[in-house]
């Protein structure tokens, strides 16, 4: 089989050319992999900035006590539509960017399996958002029951818009399920030889998890914003009481969804800090085999501690024990991971380039997400933590310092291998320090907040919680802001640099090392033949 | 193209056709969650959700009822008076959902009960506006574990009401407290929301068939 694919692609090289369309017309027709995973991570980052904006807008209004800037209703269209944006807007399509981008690299395939379907996943997004965005601009507002859109608040009471709302999440989910599938079939079917899937890179491994996660509860969330279409225009009651539904229903499908969803939106996270560890601390993975079962087993505990969610609608005791111990149990596998990227790091030659600087602050920051999500776990506490500041803290500690931490480290450590040149890594430090700071400074304060008693989704609060909203203020700004110096990083790197060698690092393993930087437009043409270096 | 590159082609389509089998099937266990939730429930009594209609032996309601008598809207048997029974406070909570305009209240605040006992009381429902509207009052026992042993044999959250403008009705309620009922629950609320259902009325086949379930 080795043979007839080289047959098959050497004959493909003789009948047209290699080099990519020119204008415009390259972005959209095209089915390249790097095309595409570039246009996926450009709109992911159009999209961070987007939810970012409407984020200033949450924490002007919130600097101090009283209603200065936004009124409730804006402040509520505002909560909403940052939660979507930045959840299903800038960090699931940088995922799928990056899984574009390396998964056909590090397993030596020449491109997606269904490359066309690739072009139409992608394409679909910027439908959906503008559809989604528009919505400020119609008469009622934007969504405006939180990005969890609890029945009845986004059925009888929703604004018009909410059709709207419902048609472009049809739209990302079946954009996601379509890159899953594709991001599947590519992992299964188009490794090199040699690459069995125990040689897999974690970052490939964990995308498969993930992408096995999304074809199953991405059209759970279609089914809901179905249900929810038909109660608004056809007369169901899905989930109206009076009709004879029930609004918690609505509460324990959206969660089924929602709470793979958490993990859809870290697991490909743990697949870039475990490609980026081993690099900078010049040592081989610390268990790898614990590593691929212990993502497996978080993608299955992941699926049946939904009711975490909920655990203040009143439910029977034993439900509430049930989901209290499995979503503690998750903490075995997670500690597995914490434990071996630590191991890994153990007496390395250790340098601390931007990235492995950001995977750093992912592994501690992450931990202290993890940990007051136990605390959450806990049904008693969370009676009193249940809706608090508390909360927010905890789910920004895992996808702001979590996600999006390891989404950045992984354009620092990938970008001289995307662009061929290095990027400047001052700026890059400078880049890290200053969100490290201001992911922390806008943050932890919250923990403290929400423990007082502060509610979430408000525009006003109560006059004790005024200082520690300040700081929180004053810390996403400078977050915010120094995600400008990221951006102009990045367009200096593409424009120039020093040129990057084709292994860029010097503790780097993995078949897309193997490649010349820039990656060519066509990659593995041949199947590589070594796999003794597969992963790191 | 060869034979090779024709297998490679068969496996990633037959790969992505049973990833879209497991899609399809996916959207369906969504939908298939909603009569699962509603079974659950009934089985359980979780969510304060209180069983269908009780249907007890027709000659044991007559029998009782020949043996009963009418004391301030409770009736005691004669044949348990004389074992000292336990007691329950039932408390009766009449609410509007929403925007519902209706006047709506319990006709007793709580009733003292025994179980196993038949017990009778009155909701009161008055449409205050000026046209005709029809509703659906939909019942909750507080605490959730104690819904299961409220039996009703009459309730008027079996059926929609409709009201003309201004009509005013008196609605009953005949349940049975079980036997089985958990000795520490010494006082239960049962709590009636109703809802404006004079929209829905076109899917009324459906929801009159998910309420028999349910309530």
């Amino acid at each position: 089989m080795n043979a007839v694919i080289e047959g098959q692609h050497q004959a493909d090289m003789e009948e047209h050319s290699h080099g990519p369309d020119k204008g415009i017309m390259r972005w959209v027709f095209t089915t390249n992999h790097k095309d595409i995973g570039t246009l996926y991570l450009w709109f992911s980052f159009l999209m961070f900035l987007t939810g970012g904006l409407l984020a200033f807008g949450i924490r002007a209004e919130l600097f101090q006590p009283g209603l200065q800037i936004i009124q409730p209703e804006l402040f509520n269209q505002i909560i909403t539509m940052h939660g979507l944006i930045m959840v299903f807007g800038a960090v699931m399509p940088a995922f799928v960017g990056l899984a574009n981008w390396l998964v056909p690299m590090m397993i030596g395939a020449p491109d997606m399996a269904l490359p066309r379907m690739n072009n139409y996943s992608f394409w679909i997004l910027p439908f959906a958002f503008s559809m989604l965005i528009s919505t400020f601009f119609m008469e009622g507002g934007a969504p405006n029951y939180g990005w969890t859109f609890y029945a009845p608040l986004s059925t009888d009471y929703a604004p018009p818009s909410v059709t709207f709302f419902i048609f472009s999440i049809h739209l990302m989910g079946i954009s996601s399920i379509m890159g899953s599938i594709n991001i599947i079939v590519t992992i299964l079917n188009m490794r090199a030889p040699g690459m069995t899937m125990m040689n897999m890179p974690l970052f490939v491994w964990t995308w498969l998890i993930t992408a096995y996660l999304l074809i199953l509860v991405m059209p759970v969330l279609a089914g809901v914003v179905t249900m929810m279409l038909m109660d608004v225009h056809f007369g169901t009651a899905f989930f109206n009481a009076g009709g004879g539904g029930d609004p918690v229903l609505f509460q324990h499908i959206f969660w089924f969804f929602g709470h793979p969803e958490v993990y859809i939106m870290i697991l490909p996270a743990f697949g870039v800090v475990s490609a980026i560890i081993p690099t900078f601390a010049r040592k081989r993975l610390f268990g790898y085999g614990s590593m691929v079962y212990a993502t497996a087993s978080i993608a299955f505990l992941s699926m049946i501690v939904w009711a975490h969610h909920m655990f203040t609608v009143g439910m029977p005791i034993a439900g509430e024990l049930f989901f209290m111990y499995a979503t503690m149990l998750i903490a075995v596998p997670t500690g597995v991971k914490i434990f071996n990227w630590v191991a890994t790091m153990w007496e390395g030659s250790m340098t601390f380039e931007t990235p492995m600087l950001f995977a750093i602050a992912f592994v501690i920051l992450f931990a202290i997400g993890g940990f007051s999500g136990l605390m959450l776990a806990i049904v008693p506490a969370d009676f009193q933590y249940h809706d608090t500041y508390f909360v927010v803290a905890h789910f920004h500690y895992v996808l702001v310092p979590g996600s999006i931490f390891a989404i950045m480290a992984a354009v620092y450590y990938w970008l001289p291998k995307w662009t061929g040149n290095m990027y400047d890594e001052t700026l890059g430090k400078t880049h890290f320090w200053l969100s490290f700071i201001g992911v922390n400074v806008t943050f932890f304060p919250q923990h403290f907040v929400g423990l007082a008693g502060m509610p979430r989704r408000i525009p006003d609060y109560a006059l004790q919680f005024a200082d520690y909203n300040m700081i929180s203020s004053c810390g996403a700004f400078l977050f915010g802001f120094s995600q400008l110096v990221f951006l102009f990083v990045l367009i200096k790197c593409i424009r120039g640099g020093k040129k990057a060698t084709s292994q860029v690092w010097e503790g780097a393993h993995g078949l897309e090392w193997t490649l010349a930087s820039p990656a060519p437009y066509h990659s593995f043409s041949a199947p590589p033949q070594d796999m003794t270096e597969a992963h790191g | 193209m060869d034979d090779g590159s024709k297998m490679t082609n068969t496996t990633t389509s037959v790969i992505t056709k049973r990833l879209l089998f497991i899609v399809l099937g996916m959207f369906g266990f969504g939908f298939a969650m909603v009569p699962l939730y509603d079974v659950f429930c009934a089985v359980t009594g979780f969510n304060g959700k209180t069983s269908g209609r009780y249907i007890i032996n027709e000659q044991m309601i007559n029998e009782q009822m020949a043996n009963e008598q009418m004391v301030s809207g409770q009736r005691v048997s004669e044949e348990t008076e004389a074992v000292a029974k336990r007691t329950v406070t039932v408390q009766f909570l009449a609410n509007n959902n929403g925007s519902m305009p209706w006047d709506f209240r319990a006709g007793q605040r709580t009733l003292t009960v025994q179980p196993g006992e038949m017990n009778a009381t009155e909701f009161y429902a008055r449409n205050t506006t000026d046209r005709t509207m029809t509703a659906q009052a939909i019942p909750s026992v507080t605490p959730f574990r104690a819904a299961e042993y409220l039996h009703k044999t009459e309730c008027f959250c079996f059926t929609q009401q409709t009201l003309a403008a201004g009509e005013e009705l008196s609605m009953p309620l005949r349940f049975i407290l079980a036997d089985e009922l958990p000795q520490d629950v010494k006082k239960l609320t049962l709590s009636y929301t109703l809802y404006d259902v004079t929209a829905q009325m076109g899917a009324q086949a459906v929801t009159q068939k998910r309420i028999a379930v349910r309530n």
